[in-house]
């Protein structure tokens, strides 16, 4: 992945919230070098797959930028449920 | 960042009340602030919460407040110079018992007589504001516009820009040891990374406010209550546009601009921890709720789930001002509402703290009404 200044097209890194590379830069330039504050401030990571696409993308980018080794940049605390589940049928189950 | 070993005034907690009180500080002319913060920006009560702002409130001090506090939101994208993704789609409380129903009346002629133009309104009507409502059994509805909701995580981070830029300093990942005291005033803090002296100290550390002030030697009786919400995967606008809410229903519900519905409801019980634990008993029970409240969410999907701590004071008010300790300042108790409220709470403390007479005289507030017996008793909390 390129991130040179001539890359005229948008790298999404996040799909579901469509957030790109360049939003990420920005925010790690200001200061917010963890997972969890890029996904407050942008909502990467918050979508329908939970970070199971951009997660490790935005991790090397702190790793990149921050010149901390991928091992020291903490993943985003896993949050139930595994995947999206309905209402409904959330609401039908368990007890009568 | 450079560590710095002494400012005018230390804020203890980065979540919003502390970023808001180090803006208005700065903004006010104490610009050497630094906050201290244990984990990173928004990490406790503040990234959690419910995201709601509203005026209706039962007692007096609480409408002040938050009438105050929406006429900061309203202008709060400019004057920080970032969108905090106000949405104001206005307050919908739902009574279900004729008791239920005088207590929000009550209510709303004090909000009225304070200038807050909330107004009883029929079923056909709550319909109207919320298409698909489900709430025959209801007794009555009680409507205020303005109110609303705002994002979170972005109140906080512009907040914290623009205090930035005023001269602010933030020390993340940062854990408070201990608050300084000497002959009866405050000096500074002690932290893992390092003392930093100050002549003023502020406790905004929600949740854990009482470890805080029992570090300068000052009895706050507040606790640590976990309550659970969820969100639900994106969908088109107006499945619930207003935020829709009951006391006695146990439930509240709103819509984000970008689509997810946010909802949660009061635990069983009184859980005491700062355990920001979830479980599938909390799942099940607001998805029942929401099935039966408004039916068309049946075929749209719960993403995620999380907890966070209500910072509960003895009366569900919040404690604002200074302790027995001078200098040593208090800004938290905000029983679930700080996010609302904190515009005006940062602003109130920095005009008292900064020798200025505040908008709102919040004498009242004082932690010292506890051990006297004057508790201001609310109604309207979920």
């Amino acid at each position: 992945m390129s991130t040179s200044p001539e890359t005229k097209e948008k790298i999404y890194v996040c799909r579901c919230e469509e957030i790109t590379l360049e939003e990420i830069d920005e925010w790690i330039d200001r200061g917010y070098d963890t997972v969890d504050e890029l996904k407050r401030v942008l909502r990467v990571g918050m979508g329908p797959c939970q970070g199971r696409g951009c997660q490790d993308i935005i991790m090397r980018e702190i790793a990149k930028k921050t010149g901390k080794p991928i091992t020291e940049v903490a993943p985003m605390r896993v949050r139930p449920p595994v995947k999206p589940v309905k209402i409904g049928l959330l609401a039908d189950g368990g007890e009568k | 960042m450079d560590w710095k070993s002494s400012a005018e005034a230390v804020i203890i907690g980065a979540g919003i009340v502390g970023v808001s009180t180090a803006y208005y500080l700065a903004k006010h002319g104490v610009k050497d602030v630094v906050l201290v913060e244990k984990g990173t920006i928004c990490s406790g009560s503040t990234g959690r919460c419910g995201a709601g702002i509203r005026a209706q409130w039962g007692t007096e001090m609480n409408c002040r407040l938050g009438i105050a506090a929406l006429d900061i939101f309203e202008q709060l994208d400019d004057e920080l110079g970032m969108s905090i993704g106000l949405n104001q789609g206005g307050y919908l409380l739902v009574a279900y018992t004729d008791e239920e129903k005088e207590t929000l009346r009550k209510g709303m002629l004090l909000q009225n007589s304070l200038g807050i133009q909330s107004r009883q309104i029929t079923l056909s009507e709550a319909r109207e504001i919320c298409p698909g409502l489900a709430a025959e059994d209801a007794t009555g509805f009680f409507f205020h516009a303005r109110d609303g909701h705002a994002d979170p995580f972005l109140t906080t981070f512009a907040y914290l820009e623009a205090a930035k830029r005023l001269g602010v300093t933030c020390h993340r990942n940062t854990t408070c040891t201990g608050v300084t005291v000497r002959d009866g005033a405050v000096r500074g803090v002690e932290t893992d990374k390092g003392p930093i002296s100050a002549p003023i100290v502020i406790n905004c550390a929600g949740a854990y406010s009482q470890d805080i002030a029992a570090m300068a030697g000052v009895e706050l009786p507040n606790w640590a209550e976990r309550h659970e919400i969820l969100i639900t995967e994106p969908v088109a606008a107006g499945v619930c546009p207003c935020m829709l809410m009951s006391f006695s229903g146990n439930y509240y519900i709103q819509q984000r601009p970008h689509g997810s519905i946010i909802c949660g409801m009061s635990p069983d019980g009184r859980p005491e921890d700062h355990d920001n634990g979830t479980s599938w008993q909390f799942v099940e029970k607001m998805s029942r709720v929401l099935a039966k409240l408004l039916p068309r969410t049946r075929g749209i999907r719960v993403a995620r789930q999380w907890s966070g701590q209500y910072d509960m004071t003895p009366d569900a008010q919040p404690v604002i001002g200074e302790t027995d300790v001078k200098n040593f300042y208090h800004s938290t108790g905000y029983s679930g509402h700080g996010f609302m409220l904190a515009p005006v709470a940062g602003k109130i403390l920095a005009q008292h703290i900064t020798g200025g007479k505040p908008d709102i005289d919040f004498t009242m507030l004082d932690y010292r009404r506890f051990a006297r017996g004057e508790h201001i008793m609310e109604s309207n909390v979920v």
